[in-house]
């Protein structure tokens, strides 16, 4: 189980990085998305794996738990992430309808027009 | 336990919901509640500094669940500092932003604002790893909606950049926290301090890469080397009010980095071994001169005090890299120095940009009341660039004090000379062409073009006050650095942080 909740981190980490180097808004949004999926479930994991294991301590039996801690991070962290990804949205949507182009860079043209109307005035 | 503590962050965050829904329609309504929420965080930080400075640690906890399994705030001299320090900053910049009505150029200005508030005091004031990174989210998704304030093509598109960099750092501040979880079992920061320290070497190699991890998120923060790029593309296309205010953001990582690699993984911890403060020093010079390079090559007036942000954190990086109370305390001084000298800086170019076409360094006709800006953005010079009488050189000759027992010694101090060097050049280059040579031109052409419109005392308070702090600094640069030096070696007495911290709970767990 550990090698494929390993390997399942290290896929979405690796497409997450792919799709964010891409600088389009729609590819770095998914990206954004996959690497906080990468990222909640490795936090899931910093409690160590166990399956049928209740978050609960039992005082009248010796029942094995699971640590409720990361658990509790995790739903933060799903919550800001998912919050965040809202916004995000939003943002490359006013930016793509102000600019018309959903590129992620601060091209240079942009500076000399901004520059050369400067010098004109 | 004493309840005051926890009123900078439950202040603003009352406050801008009501501002937020009741007060939307009303700016008049929304300025006073700005100002007077913001004026009563000031008041709360003054006597939150004066409870600090008996050098004890004054813990909240939150519910009043014990330490290590609730969340804790901590108040210690260097979190009321810092309090302090933002909402004076915040009294500056929300004068300046409703004398030039930048707060009524887009919507929720002053609830956004307050949600910064809330985030940055929550983010000084926490003792809990976790709980940083929400104060974290909670101050950058207040500074996302206050970027692009305004809106704009250009803003908006620096502001996308903004998110998603900061986006991609959040992901790696949680990547960070898992990894510490993983090796400590605990994110109380009193608690990894105890706990980092007692980890058998042989079990520390996840430990070392959450360190290095964090450092990493923190430097995002901080604009340091290597990640230091999205700075001068953020600064540059904010609302001049919020590049000003921005001037606290970087401090964040720099306080983050401050507090962790002193008390959590501090000098005396075998398992990080002087790893940060090697990273953290080459990483500051190429900060000071990627910083003075882009001083002197900027070709319009906003980037250019961007880069002399990015160089000024440099320099207060480099002395934070030899982690030694007396380089902290320098670094601290600095610190202060540099956020207001940042925000003075901006808050007169919104003033001169406004009046010029553009931002451009390029010879204009000179803007009305020419030697009045002339004189002010001078002031503002010497205190960025480091030249007597203003703090600036106190805080630089301090920061080279600090860090005189460092192996590479010779190399700070040529950076930082160096460093100042070039962006005295810059400043002066700049300072020449927007006001010298503008008054080349015939003074008729220049007055017939346009209406002489004169600015207000009002637009000049925040400038006044910002430059004042400077001054002020300076005047009282030995009170002050009195009080920081108990601040560096409060930081370095950590059995005494731990022990306030899980103090009289730490023993009912036993």
């Amino acid at each position: 189980m550990e090698m494929i909740v390993a390997s399942a981190i290290g896929v979405l980490t690796a497409g997450g990085i792919y799709l964010i180097l891409r600088l389009r808004a729609f590819p770095v949004i998914l990206g954004m998305a996959l690497l906080s999926y990468a990222v909640n479930v490795f936090l899931f994991s910093t409690g160590r794996l166990a399956i049928n294991a209740p978050p609960i301590l039992n005082k009248y039996a010796d029942v094995s738990y699971s640590d409720p801690l990361p658990q509790a991070l995790v739903l933060t962290a799903i919550v800001i992430s998912f919050g965040m990804t809202a916004v995000l949205v939003m943002i490359a949507l006013g930016a793509y309808l102000e600019a018309d182009s959903d590129e992620i860079n601060l091209a240079d043209p942009e500076d000399d027009a901004h520059n050369n109307e400067g010098q004109g005035a | 336990m004493n309840h005051w503590i926890i009123a900078p962050v439950i202040l603003p965050a009352l406050l801008a919901p009501v501002i937020a829904y009741v007060m939307r329609h009303d700016i008049k309504l929304a300025r006073w509640a700005s100002m007077a929420g913001t004026l009563a965080l000031v008041a709360v930080a003054v006597g939150l500094t004066v409870m600090a400075e008996d050098g004890q640690t004054h813990v909240y906890y939150l519910g009043d669940w014990p330490a290590p399994f609730g969340i804790v705030l901590v108040l210690d001299r260097l979190s009321a500092m810092m309090v302090l320090l933002t909402s004076v900053l915040a009294l500056v910049v929300l004068w300046h932003a409703i004398a030039t009505e930048w707060d009524n150029r887009g919507r929720h200005f002053h609830a956004l604002f307050q949600f910064q508030l809330m985030g940055v005091s929550g983010a000084f004031l926490t003792g809990d790893a976790f709980n940083l990174f929400v104060f974290f989210e909670v101050l950058l998704i207040a500074s996302y909606g206050l970027m692009i304030h305004g809106g704009g093509k250009v803003r908006l598109k620096a502001g996308l950049q903004y998110v998603v960099m900061n986006l991609a750092g959040s992901t790696l501040f949680l990547f960070a926290l898992g990894a510490l979880y993983a090796s400590t079992g605990t994110l109380n920061i009193a608690d990894l301090a105890d706990k980092v320290r007692t980890l058998p070497t042989d079990e520390t190699a996840v430990l070392r890469v959450s360190a290095v991890l964090l450092l990493m998120v923190f430097a995002i923060k901080a604009a340091l080397f290597p990640v230091q790029f999205w700075l001068p593309g953020t600064y540059s296309n904010a609302p001049a009010p919020v590049a000003a205010m921005f001037a606290i953001m970087t401090k964040v990582g720099a306080y983050a980095i401050i507090r962790f690699y002193t008390i959590v993984f501090g000098p005396d911890v075998s398992a990080v071994d002087g790893l940060i403060g090697n990273w953290l020093m080459p990483a500051a010079v190429i900060t000071i001169a990627v910083g003075a390079i882009g001083v002197l090559g900027a070709r319009r007036l906003m980037p250019m005090l961007s880069f002399a942000v990015v160089g000024s954190m440099g320099t207060l990086l480099l002395a934070v890299s030899a982690f030694t109370p007396e380089a902290i305390a320098a670094a601290l001084y600095y610190l202060l120095h540099s956020t207001f000298a940042a925000a003075a800086l901006f808050l007169l170019a919104d003033l001169i940009v406004s009046r010029r076409g553009g931002d451009a360094l390029s010879v204009q006709p000179p803007i009305v009341q020419n030697g009045l800006f002339a004189a002010f953005f001078f002031v503002g010079a010497i205190g960025v660039t480091g030249m007597p009488p203003l703090s600036g050189f106190l805080g630089k000759l301090l920061v080279m004090d600090g860090v005189r027992d460092m192996s590479w010694m010779g190399v700070a101090w040529a950076a930082i000379l160096i460093g100042s060097l070039v962006t005295i050049v810059g400043f002066a280059r700049a300072g020449s062409v927007i006001f010298w040579k503008a008054t080349a031109f015939e003074a008729s052409e220049a007055d017939a073009s346009e209406e002489v419109t004169t600015v207000g005392v009002n637009a000049f308070v925040g400038v006044g006050l910002a430059l004042a702090m400077l001054a002020a600094l300076s005047i009282f640069a030995g009170p002050t650095m009195a009080f920081l030096e108990g601040t560096a070696w409060q930081l370095f007495d950590v059995p005494d942080y731990v022990d306030a911290v899980l103090g009289e709970h730490g023993e009912d767990l036993k």
